[in-house]
């Protein structure tokens, strides 16, 4: 997270040392998370998803809308956890924690929804919920018309979890003998079994693996392994729990590309926790945010930017130095506005309202300005989380 | 109503699964559970577990040929240490005759059944007592999103097939035993020999499930299993007449190791037990290994209540 | 100095941080000090004063046992586990590069382990078993005194003995195999299975003389009042002798395995 952060201080302050890059794109390709091509970010920014979403109060049963019948439903979902602490020698104090505080929301069938919050919020106690590990202590949950917790076996069958770091591959042995026994195990049928696999392979690019000992793979081919293992037995619903942690550039594109060919292709139902913001970007159409046990937002990405009055970057490379751009104000019909922080040589830093899209600022510079080269920055999760909770009433 | 829910289903439910088990594959075995629910659960379910626990075995199995070396030096160790069981007892015989009334080939007896039947367990349940860590470090949860019962993956988690290096050397000392031992033998004496090692082996398993049902509470606490599991069969090692009657009695009737070989076995060498009781209990071991598994089983079940629960 | 003092701190804080496991520990320690304890009174009831001890000698020795088990680590299980997974993963090129010697620090953490083990997992099941039975316990403090000391060099010989095969994993691509035969020596040849008086002719002897008598049958024996002047310093020297010689052994191997890793570049 870091690393964004100072990605983000960089741009708006005067340090930046990215003034020798040429190809902006291959320079920031380090930064990981903080950039995004230009089309990529104009997608979900464009905005007539973002208008419908109003924030919603804390927690609550959600309005309308989503009502009808969800492919995952909670109503009212709690969970709460009795925690013993030692005060002294002997003496322990019992104290509620209330990791899941009253948590309502639907999720329709091939949905992709991200699933963010800061550790401890209470991500993973929903995702143990709804997979059957944990049992609420109270309110109604229901994964395909299954509870969960009395039905675990029955619906394991119909999900795939993949936890972030903790793989379920087998250590010593090649990949294809822990699919082997995924197909034992789940009871696939042949056919099937063959068909899942080979396109895993073919799309995770697992092919030269399937015979190497897991334990000589790297961490992002493992992930891709265990995403596979996660996929054999054609589940309808996907967990993901951190995806992309510890992965290189590269296994990151991949995975995602993956997901996203998953969700068209299968109508796959996809949630996900994070922490990279373009983890949710590129895959989701909603996000949920949760703190301190409940929802504190439940809608589009631009709609989280916008709720956290958040600013995107426009860094472009000009052909040569020249002033501030300036763009015309052309009155007000709805136009972002547009401000330049930062100018370095021929480069250029400004910002605007992360909730709008990029596409029409981009044409407006390149009609007016030697346009060279250009990239987006995203404002970092956390920050504008912190922010969202800042204005809250 | 099936071709309703087979459409609903969406894409990949035209190639149904063939078998029941295949959950969403099939949308007509996901209707017939709904509309008969699990027939014969119990059975099923066991008959799941069992299939379940050998897939995993095979696993662990091949994971350990991976380093052949390393396998054969502690199949040599697991036998070496419990041969050391029997080197102790074989150095106090070269000071005594008797131990406690006994002679050194019916000690023997007692060694070679007690070692075999723990052996047997070791083998195939000895890693239950890693139920603990799962729980400290997580990985427990990998194991409730399966579609197979928790107890028969943390049964075969772990399996180590240098193991029978316990079992083989159990029963080395048994035929020794056999050999040297001037019994009369009765169809009904000679048939209990292998009743004995399987329910006494029974009987241990009951107590390793227990045990490790004990650690989702406590996850540090393997190593109070130990004492009962291992313990238990270093004691059975011995005649009962060198223990006090209080401890005799608690392993009778509180934990009944007893019956895994104490009591059938005196029965065979036509002795008494120190503590009185009558004769046919010496054939209960099958009905109380059952009557442990029950209990064993309802803990077990608990213990996983309490974690799913908890989280912890 | 200062700097081995807080490592050995740290070993005793990291181990006692684990409460549940050694009450655990001491409840298993207590159950198989009750059953050996029977069975030693069965077999000196058969032959009173067998190997020299009388029978509340005996108990004694089996209560001690179980006190010195982990302190002394019979059976293998301080810092061993960790050292080899280090040397296995290449973490150890580090430590090498580390301004601190690197036997001397892994003995200070066994060192503050041992004290733990000690106090946590051995004075229960002694006053347990002095409680159940009836123990020979020194009246005069020196033997108490003299005991620790005995006990002290046990913990030292001990860890050179397995320090010198964890090392061996610098050649051995796999520990575990090594680790454990090493381990069944200690069962073994401290005595923890049956004092090594009662061990026949050439066996005893060897027996007696090999490392690992140092860590239960020369402590006990101390314990037992068997050594006391001359025989104390005897056995001291015995004891101090095979520390070095185990140390030295272990400084010598690490040299060369430093200049492995230094040829294979780290």
């Amino acid at each position: 997270m870091s690393e964004r952060e100072t990605d983000v201080a960089d741009t708006a302050g005067e340090a930046g040392g990215m003034g020798e890059a040429g190809v902006m794109g291959e320079a920031d390709t380090g930064g990981e998370t903080g950039v995004a091509e230009v089309g990529a970010a104009g997608e979900p920014g464009s905005a007539d998803v973002a208008r419908g979403v109003t924030r919603r109060a804390q927690g609550g049963p959600l309005g309308a809308g989503v009502d009808e019948g969800g492919f995952i439903t909670l109503d009212g979902v709690e969970k709460v956890f009795q925690v013993r602490r030692r005060t002294g020698l002997l003496r322990s104090e019992r104290r509620e924690v209330r990791a899941v505080d009253g948590i309502s929301f639907r999720v329709a069938r091939g949905e992709v929804v991200g699933y963010i919050g800061p550790n401890g919020a209470g991500k993973s106690t929903t995702i143990k919920m709804l997979t059957g590990i944990l049992t609420p202590s109270g309110g109604r949950l229901r994964v395909a018309g299954i509870d969960p917790s009395r039905e675990r076996t029955r619906l394991a069958h119909r999900i795939g979890v993949v936890f972030g770091q903790r793989t379920t591959l087998w250590w010593d042995l090649p990949l294809r003998d822990s699919y082997r026994l995924m197909h034992r195990m789940y009871r696939i049928p042949d056919r099937r079994y063959r068909e899942n696999l080979d396109r895993c392979v073919e799309l995770l690019d697992l092919g030269e693996l399937l015979e190497v000992p897991v334990r000589q793979l790297s961490l992002g081919q493992r992930m891709r392994g265990d995403i596979a293992a996660a996929l054999l037995h054609d589940p309808e619903v996907l967990y993901l729990d951190e995806p992309t942690i510890g992965l290189d550039v590269v296994s990151k594109v991949k995975v995602r590309q993956f997901l996203k060919d998953l969700n068209a292709e299968r109508g796959t139902t996809v949630l996900l926790t994070t922490h990279d913001l373009t983890d949710i970007e590129q895959l989701c159409s909603r996000v949920m945010v949760i703190d301190h046990g409940r929802l504190m937002y439940d809608g589009s990405l631009a709609g989280l930017h916008e709720v956290g009055e958040s600013e995107r970057m426009l860094v472009v490379d000009l052909e040569r130095e020249l002033p501030p751009i300036r763009l015309e104000s052309e009155g007000a019909d709805g136009r972002p506005p547009v401000r330049v922080v930062k100018v370095e040589g021929p480069r250029q830093w400004l910002a605007f309202p992360a909730a709008a899209s990029a596409a029409p600022l981009v044409a407006r510079i390149a009609a007016g300005y030697p346009l060279v080269d250009l990239s987006v920055r995203e404002p970092d999760i956390e920050a504008v989380i912190a922010r969202m909770y800042e204005s809250a009433p | 109503m099936v071709e309703d829910v087979a459409r609903a289903d969406g894409p990949g439910t035209g190639t149904a699964a063939v078998d029941g088990g295949g959950g969403r594959a099939s949308g007509e075995a996901v209707v017939a559970a709904e509309v008969f629910p699990f027939p014969f659960p119990e059975r099923r379910r066991l008959l799941e577990g069992v299939r379940a626990y050998g897939l995993i075995m095979a696993m662990w199995v091949r994971s350990t040929m991976a380093y052949r070396a390393s396998f054969a030096m502690t199949v040599f160790g697991d036998f070496a240490v419990t041969a050391f069981d029997f080197v102790t007892i074989l150095l106090m015989f070269s000071h005594v005759d008797a131990l406690g009334g006994y002679s050194l080939p019916e000690i023997a007896l007692l060694y070679g059944l007690s070692a075999t039947a723990f052996g047997l367990c070791d083998l195939l349940l000895g890693s239950m007592d890693r139920v603990g860590r799962r729980v400290r470090d997580g990985t427990m949860d990998t194991l409730l999103v399966r579609p197979v019962p928790v107890l028969a993956q943390v049964a075969a988690d772990r399996f180590a097939l240098r193991r029978v290096g316990r079992i083989t050397q159990g029963l080395l000392v048994l035929g020794y035993a056999l050999v040297t031992l001037d019994i009369a033998w009765t169809p009904l004496k000679v048939l209990m020999l292998p009743t004995m090692v399987v329910s006494g082996a029974a009987i241990f398993g009951a107590v390793f499930v227990a045990g490790a049902a004990f650690q989702f509470v406590a996850q540090d606490a393997s190593e109070v299993q130990n004492s009962f599991t291992y313990g238990g069969t270093t004691l059975l090692q011995y005649p009962p007449t060198i223990f006090a009657k209080d401890l005799v009695r608690g392993v009778t009737f509180v934990v009944p190791l007893a019956f895994v070989s104490w009591l059938p076995a005196l029965y065979v060498l036509g002795r008494e037990y120190p503590v009185g009781l009558p004769q046919w209990v010496a054939f209960l071991p099958p009905l109380v290994a059952a009557g442990c598994w029950g209990l064993a089983g309802l803990a077990w079940r608990t213990g996983l209540r309490s974690y799913r629960s908890t989280g912890s | 100095m200062r700097l081995y003092a807080v490592v050995a701190a740290g070993g005793f804080r990291r181990y006692a941080t684990y409460r549940t496991a050694t009450a655990a520990g001491v409840f298993t320690n207590t159950v198989f000090g009750f059953i050996v304890a029977y069975t030693y009174t069965a077999l000196w009831d058969a032959r009173p004063r067998l190997g020299g001890y009388d029978a509340s000698e005996a108990l004694t020795y089996v209560w001690l046992g179980q006190a010195l088990l982990m302190a002394c680590a019979m059976m293998g299980g301080g810092f061993e586990d960790e050292l080899v997974e280090r040397i296995r993963t290449g973490d150890v090129a580090v430590d090498l590069y580390r301004p601190v010697d690197l036997q001397l620090w892994w003995l200070a953490g066994d060192l503050g382990r041992a004290a733990f083990h000690l106090l946590g997992r051995g004075v229960v099941p002694m006053v347990l078993g002095a409680l159940a039975f009836d123990l020979a316990l020194p009246g005069s403090p020196w033997t108490w005194a003299a005991f620790l000391g005995s006990v002290f060099l046990g913990v030292v010989v001990s860890f050179a003995v397995r320090y010198l095969v964890a090392l061996s994993a610098f050649w051995l691509m796999d520990g575990v195999g090594a680790m454990r035969i090493v381990s069944l020596a200690g069962l073994f040849f401290s005595g923890m299975l049956l004092p090594l008086n009662l061990f026949p002719g050439l066996l005893g002897e060897v027996a007696r003389a090999l490392p690992w008598s140092s860590l239960l049958q020369v402590p006990a024996d101390v314990f037992l009042g068997k050594h006391t002047g001359w025989g104390l310093v005897e056995a001291y020297a015995f004891q101090g002798g095979w520390a070095v010689v185990l140390l030295v052994a272990g400084r010598l191997v690490q040299t060369a395995a430093t200049r492995r890793v230094v040829v294979q570049g780290g």
